[in-house]
């Protein structure tokens, strides 16, 4: 089956987690999505590093937060919220590469 | 206590609130009004300048509406890191509007100020003896960085409030405070349970943005008992759910589970989150674990120099397709020209359209858009340096003669005259370590004032 994750995620979103960090929050519309993303282990590091070109290293953690039916994923900052050459001192415009995710799971 | 209900008016002060729905909260009759004022997410210019990114006007609105109701109710009004940033002038700011207020409506009550400037002496001192530990992904502290930071706040933990409230403050200003603090301090003061306490507080901090939909300018409230909390909004359009509430925890967090603050950590392994009633979710669960060592965490900002921008674009597809070039020339154009006598400062020119929103993080090489925009920034040590590297780089890119170039009048469109805007200072973040202290109270000297009367 051929999953967007646009059309599964009702949240997307990206936002500073203190000022060295970026997070990322992905938000299922449905219970079943959420498990077959946590039972395939769809989000991974090597997926967020290759999307936003860092190294896994750089990728802090990935976290399926139940309760929200969300995974999300935190990535050190490659400059800190605000200095010379920095891009997104709020850090909520970096979700954009999450939009046009596709995964193709056998169910 | 057996219930406690906390009004949070606002996500940030400043930020407003329907009268509607304060009046509505005040119905239900809180025990205390607290608010949150501040936040890292503007930027190291806030802290370092010493100045507010809320606005005067709007926080006076915000303050005056809380303090006559609270008074008239004979509850307390708390507000967490006054004036954005917590820092000492950030917390004279705030209280200068109180004392207005005091004064323009003949209020009489007492002001408590709560310091959360740190010595920097005391951080050389605490450095020295190893009890400085950078957060991730931050670099260990050095001493010369140390004296070159404007401002150093740390985030005070609950009790310096609770200590305020017994001494009998009506109102409390606090200087830089761990966000939930503020809707907690009561809590603790009638030895409440401090995992639920400081959970609800993590909500009610942005107030209704945990509700849906969501709004930093409309009201929450809470229901602290012994073994769960609820929260509800207060504006009939919106409704918490246990999805808006849950969500809500991931918000800004790397991890949700684990929230570490001054002096222990939040545990949310066994939270659970209930829907009540069609607009009110209960939550249970939440363990509040202390630390062995009471840490509190370091914030501090320093002066890196002046800024200047100008702003510019350009249509023409064969600049577009040239742009990288033109950049590296204007570039090594400028640092030729100034060779020797103009050497320390920064260049950078970004592009909208490229990378300008991700920069080092955007994987899309191409540029697919008719137009770009483009931000000429210089950074130096002086206004007048960064005025001349930034007005040399914007006429250089103007007339640059590229590679391919037919449109030989020039090179870029100026919304604006003058093109260059001065923006001032330039600070960075120079500090997010977190520090062990002996006494949470130590460090936080509180200051009361007896207003009117």
């Amino acid at each position: 089956m051929n999953i967007k994750l646009i059309d599964v995620a009702e949240v997307i979103r990206s936002k500073n987690a203190g000022p060295y960090e970026l997070t990322f929050d992905i938000i299922f519309k449905e219970w079943s999505m959420f498990d077959i993303f946590v039972e395939h282990k769809l989000i991974t590091k090597s997926l967020i590093a290759g999307l936003y070109g860092i190294k896994e290293v750089q990728v802090m953690n990935i976290i399926e937060f139940e309760p929200a039916k969300a995974i999300k994923a935190t990535i050190e900052r490659p400059m800190a919220s605000g200095d010379i050459g920095e891009t997104d001192v709020y850090g909520a415009q970096q979700h954009a590469p999450l939009l046009s995710l596709e995964f193709n799971v056998p169910i | 206590m057996k219930k406690m209900t906390i009004l949070s008016p606002t996500a940030i002060l400043g930020y407003g609130f329907p009268m509607e729905s304060f009046e509505k909260g005040m119905a239900k009759k809180p025990d205390v009004i607290a608010v949150d004022a501040g936040s890292t997410d503007p930027g190291p210019y806030y802290l370092g300048s010493g100045k507010s990114f809320t606005d005067r006007k709007a926080v006076k609105r915000d303050l005056n509406i809380m303090i006559k109701a609270a008074l008239k109710d004979d509850i307390p009004v708390i507000v967490g890191t006054a004036g954005g940033s917590g820092a000492k002038s950030h917390l004279e700011w705030c209280g200068d509007i109180v004392r207005e207020i005091a004064v323009e409506e003949k209020l009489k009550f007492k002001l408590a100020l709560i310091d959360a400037d740190i010595d920097i002496n005391l951080v050389e001192e605490k450095l020295d003896k190893g009890l400085i530990t950078p957060l991730h992904p931050v670099k260990q502290l050095t001493k010369e960085e140390i004296k070159q930071t404007t401002n150093i706040v740390a985030q005070m933990g609950i009790e310096p409030m609770v200590k305020a409230l017994n001494e009998g403050a009506n109102v409390i200003l606090a200087g830089r405070a761990y966000d939930p603090t503020s809707f907690a301090a009561l809590a603790a003061k009638h030895k409440m349970n401090l995992g639920l306490a400081l959970h609800l507080g993590k909500i009610l901090e942005c107030a209704a943005i945990a509700s849906t939909p969501g709004s930093g300018s409309d009201c929450m409230i809470g229901y602290l008992y012994e073994d769960c909390f609820e929260i509800e909004p207060l504006n009939p359009i919106r409704k918490c759910t246990t999805l808006s509430v849950a969500a809500h925890t991931l918000y800004e967090k790397t991890n949700p589970y684990i929230l570490p603050g001054p002096g222990g950590t939040l545990d949310l392994t066994d939270t659970t989150f209930e829907q009540v009633t069609e607009n009110m979710v209960k939550v249970s669960g939440t363990k509040f674990i202390p630390s062995e060592n009471y840490t509190i965490k370091l914030e501090g900002a320093k002066l890196i120099g002046y800024r200047t921008i100008s702003i510019a674009g350009t249509r023409d597809a064969i600049m577009i397709k040239e742009i990288d070039n033109i950049i590296e020339a204007v570039n090594e154009r400028v640092e030729d020209n100034f060779i020797g006598q103009l050497d320390d400062y920064r260049l950078n020119i970004s592009v909208y359209g490229k990378n300008g929103v991700m920069g080092q993080l955007e994987t899309i090489k191409d540029i697919t858009g008719h137009e770009v925009g483009i931000i000429i920034e210089a950074v130096a040590k002086t206004q007048d340096e960064a005025n001349t590297i930034c007005s040399f780089a914007r006429s250089t890119m103007l007339h640059y003669g590229y590679n391919g170039r037919v449109a030989t009048a020039g090179n870029l469109a100026f919304p604006y005259s003058p093109s260059d805007f001065k923006a001032g200072e330039v600070y960075n973040f120079s500090m997010y370590h977190v520090m062990e202290i002996d006494d949470p109270l130590e460090l936080f000297p509180i200051y009361y004032e007896q207003l009117g009367g």
